[in-house]
């Protein structure tokens, strides 16, 4: 297991690298003068141009920049924004709770959703409620969901107007961060009616997001459900007179589901992207709108320091599922 | 087929013959691409919207951005209120939405093909290098690859479309960029698996130069799981930067890009369904119809599946 472990570190390594290579020429390879840029349209002085260029260390020889910039991303110091003049790190871990409980309950109801009608799926295979599942998978798969979500709005918010247009918590209340999760907070505080406010800010964002991975979970659920539900031991466990239930639940779902634990895995990257649009919609204020607004102000620093944290997570993540996968399945750990 | 079994015609040509002639792969192709009822609805929708896009300037009513001060926020015209010039109504500007539509329509077709087409060239080549010359090219090729796929494709083409600048050219460019590792990986795996087949031997040895080996002897044999890709690539494409419009970044009002007139009715969420049901009804339609035919060509041209 340790040996696995060393292995696919070693894998990631040289990406490591190559992800701070491409995010410190994200900022060089932007036509024109970034000083000038941060200068605006006031322009800059000769001296203060050499006094900045020193600061931000533009005068060095890039491969020095290169290092300085890794020493800095080693130390957690990922640069200031342009706007705020604050760390870019402080900034994304204060919004990052936001996105990671949005993320959260993306992949909880994709999850309660897609594995149940994979299931169903397969074991109705080739009737009606086969071809219905499959058909709104696609269809979810195929979602636009900045469309979805606006969809959403206009259907729940706006003419039922069950539940709020944007935000996370309505202004009628303050909750002190605590946790940085708005269900938990708002659960700790003693304001009544806060969580309950929370629950209903986070739906449609919730299903907006979570509608791309519900569809791949129960694609994935469904064709690896049929793999295993032509297995002998199913057969076996059939034989001896099981109840169909037990069968499926305990026999081929526990089995069926482990190409699933991977592919939730890889959900992550799709959760950040939809994030960026769910958070923009719905003014969620996560990491996903934060960075669309850096973009929108040109705060390179910012821009850069976003991109290189979310791959960092993705990164993370798909480290995490191929270990677990290698302790679920002693195959891949052996492998080569 | 039927003039082949006179022997006359052709004697011999006709040894096989008792025992069938195999059908043409294209012909194959099509008779397993034909009974996949998803991939047959999916290609006459695609039929439908590259007529709409390619006769566009000719069958939509009215001029895309021309504006009418008289028909603001107009419905269609099956409700109250509506203009009967105006089939499925205007947006904030009084412009024709249907004919937004129908030039969208011709917007995100070009954006699928030229993306796909760009991407599948330059993917390509770097994979039938990676592939063939095998050693430190492909570990470079390769590795940098797996850095483009670390972040997830939105996420990369915000970085590239950062460096561009925003507007519909770069976005187009910047998503080619994201799709690009797929198709050099598929074509990587191919070529690897096709190069120690006895072709490929018989003809170096029979002195076919590189060139000549890599794309005249190779590629044909490795395009099944490209087309399959390209198809799907198709759709990814128009998700990606109708996306990247609603964000701002891609295509630039007032081009009537699907993703951008969402972007632009954001406002009108609460008074104007019109203006933000049918761009996204027309983007889902069209990504779910090249999803279609991009599942059946998988189905067709895996040999696996065969049977």
């Amino acid at each position: 297991m340790l040996g696995f472990l060393f292995r696919r570190l070693g894998d990631i390594i040289p990406t490591f690298f190559g992800v701070t290579l491409l995010v410190f020429f994200l900022i060089r390879l932007i036509p024109g003068d970034p000083i000038l840029m941060l200068a605006g349209e006031r322009g800059v002085d000769a001296a203060r141009y050499a006094e900045l260029q020193a600061q931000y260390g533009f005068d060095q020889p890039i491969i020095v920049q290169y290092f300085d910039y890794l020493m800095g991303v080693f130390q957690g110091d990922l640069g200031k924004s342009f706007v705020t003049k604050k760390p870019v790190l402080d900034e994304f871990l204060v919004l990052f709770p936001a996105t990671v409980e949005l993320g959260l309950t993306g992949i909880l109801f994709a999850v309660c959703f897609g594995v149940p009608f994979g299931v169903l799926a397969a074991i109705n295979r080739g009737k009606w409620i086969d071809h219905l599942t499959m058909s709104v998978s696609l269809t979810g798969y195929s979602m636009p969901i900045f469309w979805w979500a606006l969809l959403l709005i206009m259907f729940f918010s706006t003419t039922l107007g069950w539940t709020p247009v944007s935000g996370r918590l309505s202004v009628m209340y303050y909750i002190e961060p605590t946790t940085g999760f708005m269900l938990i907070d708002t659960l700790l505080s003693d304001e009544k009616g806060a969580f309950i406010s929370a629950l209903r800010h986070m739906i449609l964002p919730t299903i907006a997001l979570g509608t791309i991975p519900m569809a791949v979970i129960a694609r994935m659920t469904r064709s690896s459900m049929l793999e295993v539900l032509g297995e002998e031991y199913i057969r076996v466990a059939r034989a001896k007179g099981l109840s169909p239930l037990r069968v499926i639940m305990v026999h081929a779902l526990r089995n069926a589901l482990i190409p699933v634990i991977t592919v939730i895995g890889l959900q992550v990257g799709v959760l950040l992207a939809g994030a960026i649009l769910t958070e923009t919609i719905f003014s969620w204020p996560g990491i996903g709108k934060w960075i669309i607004e850096a973009m929108n102000r040109r705060d390179y620093p910012t821009i850069q320091g976003g991109i290189l944290m979310i791959a960092f997570l993705v990164m993370g993540v798909n480290l995490i599922v191929d270990l677990l996968y290698g302790v679920v399945n002693p195959r891949i750990r052996h492998k080569r | 087929m039927s003039e082949n079994t006179t022997p006359s015609a052709a004697p011999a040509a006709n040894v096989a013959e008792p025992m069938g002639a195999p059908p043409s792969p294209l012909r194959e192709t099509w008779d397993y691409f034909r009974k996949n009822r998803g991939a047959y609805v999916g290609l006459i929708v695609i039929a439908i919207i590259l007529f709409l896009a390619l006769t566009a300037q000719w069958i939509a009513p009215y001029d895309p951005i021309a504006q009418d001060r008289t028909a603001f926020l107009k419905p269609p015209i099956w409700m109250d209120g509506a203009d009967p010039r105006y089939i499925l109504g205007t947006d904030a500007v009084g412009r024709d939405i249907l004919s937004r539509l129908i030039h969208g329509a011709q917007l995100s077709v070009s954006i699928g093909v030229f993306v796909v087409i760009l991407s599948m060239i330059a993917g390509i080549v770097l994979g039938m290098v990676a592939g063939y010359f095998r050693g430190w090219v492909e570990v470079g090729i390769m590795r940098l690859m797996d850095i483009m796929l670390a972040l997830p494709s939105l996420i990369m083409a915000l970085a590239i479309v950062a460096i561009l600048g925003p507007g519909l050219e770069n976005a187009m460019l910047a998503i080619a960029i994201v799709q690009l590792p797929h198709y050099v990986r598929l074509t990587r795996a191919s070529v690897v698996s096709e190069l120690n087949k006895e072709y490929v031997i018989a003809s170096q040895i029979a002195g076919a130069g590189h060139v000549r080996q890599m794309f005249v002897n190779i590629l044909p044999n490795c395009m099944a799981p490209l087309i399959v890709q390209g198809t799907l690539g198709i759709s990814s494409a128009i998700l990606d930067a109708a996306a990247l419009g609603f964000l701002g970044l891609g295509a630039q009002p007032p081009l009537p890009e699907w993703g951008t007139m969402l972007s632009e009715a954001r406002e009108f969420v609460g008074s104007a369904w019109w203006v933000i049901t049918f761009p996204g009804l027309c983007i889902l339609v069209t990504v779910l119809a090249f999803n279609l035919m991009g599942d059946g060509l998988r189905d067709a041209l895996d040999p696996k599946m065969k049977r």
